[in-house]
């Protein structure tokens, strides 16, 4: 007689066609005591709708102070093996590139110090090591290392910058995205794995306004590619989606929201002023139309999910920088925005929140930055606004 | 003992890259997406590099990884990237053998899809398999409502992109704050405060300072040193238990679901907007979410029978109305939609223009 299943629940997430992730962790369960617990565990959390963890831990490997983080189970004397099951942080290569050896040697050390469980990737970016005990946490390290994996960022600190796809594979990339991010990483190594905050710093870099990594609402610093003047336009393509009976009028004249498109006699024609570089006609038509050729970024500032003030969409404050390899005037300006935080942030206060305190202008006189209309939507309509000692004579 | 080695960063990504996109790199021309997974991109060069993309998810076994790797060796010279969605791709450049692939790949079970006009992966959180703030489980209410959205990861028919995204609790470490759908873990009762331990656990002056509503006070329970929680006040954030791990929010009947729609992240046609709180709460209901599911596919597939053409979620919400959005999804209106936080006024209607 076949025996009876002590998961039945977690089971049922075997069944329909989406990839299941219960099948995932049987894989492991065959061979790994502390992914059968886990199963178990979940099971528990299935029949009693709620989870079995407890707060985490303090867990930390020599000469870091983050990417390790500690987890323990609620119910250790029935899931023995899960008593502990901390979390790695693994730093991701920029834009998710991985070679099958070294993503193997990734493999190979975690089948060794761990679960064999992952989370390719993290909301953040990176490689997310699930379950391991704190007496193999600094060996596994030691043998990350020796792979070439070094660690990403946890509590008060700089968080894993990450990326898009950007010029490696985008016809549409703006910015290096990958090699922006990858200088970033290497440029702050110690505010990554040294927590000194008054909480967490996410940067993320996007190629363009279609945003694929959605830095616009995930980081505390959005670097976005865009351009200056005229988006660059081949006619000869346009034609030749035209021939091919592709809907220019219907699909992307019509669409743009600034009307600043128009056909005539077979041309694509722009009203370079009216243009806010929304991609769309790009997205549609990738073979006619292209970005401008005066390339940077957009910058933004204080993006953030709710917890605790409200969510943040990130905000505008510097319309367009050049950005070219060692990005000095980036790295200046986060110097500058990192030390008015630090000095004024409290516990556990993004800098958006900061700023929402504080006010932008006074952000924008502290870290040095011009106003300009581009930083708003409209100005204000309140008219209880600060003078300066050195404004009013 | 030897010196340990720190702060040598990630893996180089120029090392980790096929050598045709190396080559190519920021000379990339133009893009096709033929099929749901496919997308071909042509260099000013004249190289050629095909993508297809598969849906996984997301916790993934070691084993699984390795399979990968077997494919990419035999398909892709030893060479595969993963997106922001968690999904995997695999790039390249001999055209007679992306249909093999494909085969292979659907063969192993895995969805070939996710671009453009399909949908995507759900991007997640941790929920009860990883986490202790958690107010649903994550991967197997993703599990749950991509079984029924499964068609249409492999199709391209939506209006637009359609981004869905959870987080098990507010802490949203997944930010789903701007998604088209968003799956969120919400508590609906005060934290339960162990008077016992928390002296011993806590510091409170940072439990009492953490509260955004002020609702949290100092005290002492039978000589023991506490916090006593103003039920009113709460909104059930559940900051206080990042900051103390004595005040638990987590409660089988009182924490589930809430679902906000019509958020966007991308700058295209219209700007990036948040999501909108349309249905409060649904219980939680392991180990298949029926009532959640039930409600992301209406919300859903009323968007894709009556959108315009390229309009996102929140565009089509707009256009139409958020009142007549209610009607035409058939979701009750309650006053939990209403706004009572910061921001509040910013969303009560100044203008007689409305419909009936």
């Amino acid at each position: 007689m076949e025996e009876e299943s002590k998961t039945p629940l977690a089971d049922q997430l075997e069944e329909g066609s989406w990839p299941s992730f219960v099948t995932e962790i049987k894989k492991r369960a065959e061979v790994n005591p502390a992914a059968k617990d886990l199963l178990g565990q979940l099971e528990l959390s299935y029949e009693e709708k709620r989870a079995h963890w407890k707060h985490g831990g303090i867990v930390g490997v020599k000469g870091y102070g983050g990417g390790v983080i500690g987890r323990y189970s609620d119910s250790p004397e029935k899931f023995p093996n899960v008593a502990e099951f901390h979390t790695f942080r693994v730093n991701q290569p920029s834009g998710w590139f991985y070679t099958t050896e070294k993503l193997r040697a990734l493999c190979d050390v975690w089948e060794k110090h761990g679960s064999g469980l992952t989370n390719m990737h993290g909301a953040t970016g990176d490689a997310i090591l699930l379950g391991t005990q704190t007496a193999k946490i600094q060996e596994c390290f030691n043998d990350l290392s020796e792979a070439g994996f070094d660690l990403g960022g946890s509590g008060s600190d700089l968080r894993t910058p990450s990326c898009c796809v950007g010029p490696a594979r985008c016809d549409q990339a703006c910015i290096d995205t990958l090699d922006i991010c990858y200088d970033l990483t290497m440029t702050y190594q110690s505010e990554l794995h040294r927590p000194q905050w008054p909480y967490k710093f996410k940067i993320k870099v996007a190629g363009c306004g279609n945003d694929c990594v959605a830095a616009v609402a995930r980081s505390d610093m959005a670097i976005i590619g865009t351009w200056r003047g005229p988006l660059q336009i081949n006619q000869a393509a346009v034609k030749g989606y035209l021939d091919d009976g592709f809907d220019v009028m219907g699909k992307v004249v019509n669409v743009c929201p600034t009307k600043a498109l128009s056909l005539k006699d077979g041309a694509l024609l722009l009203d370079e002023d009216d243009c806010k570089r929304c991609m769309h006609c790009i997205n549609k038509m990738p073979k006619a139309l292209r970005p401008g050729t005066e390339k940077g970024a957009t910058i933004m500032i204080g993006g953030k999910a709710p917890i605790v003030r409200g969510a943040y969409l990130a905000w505008v404050i510097v319309p367009f920088m050049k950005l070219e390899p060692p990005y000095e005037e980036l790295k200046e300006l986060l110097g500058k925005i990192w030390e008015w935080w630090d000095e004024n942030g409290k516990s556990r206060e993004r800098i958006g929140e900061l700023i929402d305190r504080m006010g932008m202008s006074k952000f924008l006189r502290v870290v040095g930055l011009e106003p300009s209309p581009q930083m708003v939507f409209q100005p204000r309509s309140n008219p209880y606004y600060f003078w300066q000692p050195d404004e009013v004579k | 003992m030897a010196e340990v080695r720190t702060d040598f960063g990630p893996p180089n990504y120029k090392e980790m890259m096929p050598p045709v996109l190396l080559e190519n790199y920021g000379k990339w021309l133009y893009h096709e997406n033929p099929r749901a997974g496919v997308l071909k991109h042509v260099s000013e060069t004249g190289a050629v590099v095909w993508t297809v993309r598969i849906g996984s998810p997301r916790l993934l076994a070691i084993d699984t990884i390795r399979e990968f790797c077997d494919i990419a060796d035999r398909y892709c010279g030893g060479h595969l990237r993963f997106t922001s969605r968690h999904n995997v791709e695999f790039m390249l450049t001999d055209a007679s053998k992306v249909q093999p692939l494909i085969d292979e790949l659907k063969a192993k079970g895995w969805p070939v899809g996710g671009t453009g006009r399909a949908i995507s992966n759900i991007v997640h959180t941790q929920g009860w398999l990883h986490c202790h703030t958690a107010a649903i489980d994550a991967s197997g209410v993703v599990k749950a409502v991509m079984d029924e959205l499964y068609d249409d990861f492999e199709k391209m028919r939506f209006p637009a992109h359609v981004r869905i995204s959870l987080a098990c609790c507010l802490n949203m470490c997944g930010a789903v704050h701007c998604s088209d759908i968003a799956i969120l873990g919400v508590h609906r009762k005060p934290p339960m405060v162990d008077n016992e331990y928390l002296a011993n656990m806590c510091e409170i002056p940072l439990a009492v300072a953490s509260c955004p509503t002020g609702a949290i006070k100092a005290t002492t329970v039978d000589g023991k040193k506490s916090v006593v929680v103003n039920d009113e006040k709460c909104m059930y954030c559940g900051n206080c238990f990042t900051m103390c791990p004595s005040m638990p929010l987590a409660d089988a009947e009182g924490s589930g679901v809430a679902i906000l729609v019509g958020g966007k992240l991308s700058n295209r046609i219209s700007t990036p907007m948040f999501s909108k709180v349309v249905v409060p709460f649904l219980p939680n209901e392991p180990p298949r979410w029926p009532q959640t599911v039930e409600a992301v596919k209406k919300i859903l597939y009323t968007y894709v029978e009556d959108a315009r053409k390229y309009e996102r979620l929140g565009d089509w919400a707009a256009r139409i109305g958020w009142e007549r959005f209610f009607e035409k999804t058939g979701l009750p209106f309650t006053g939990h939609l209403i706004d009572d936080y910061r921001f509040a006024y910013t969303t009560w209607r100044t203008s007689t223009q409305f419909k009936f």
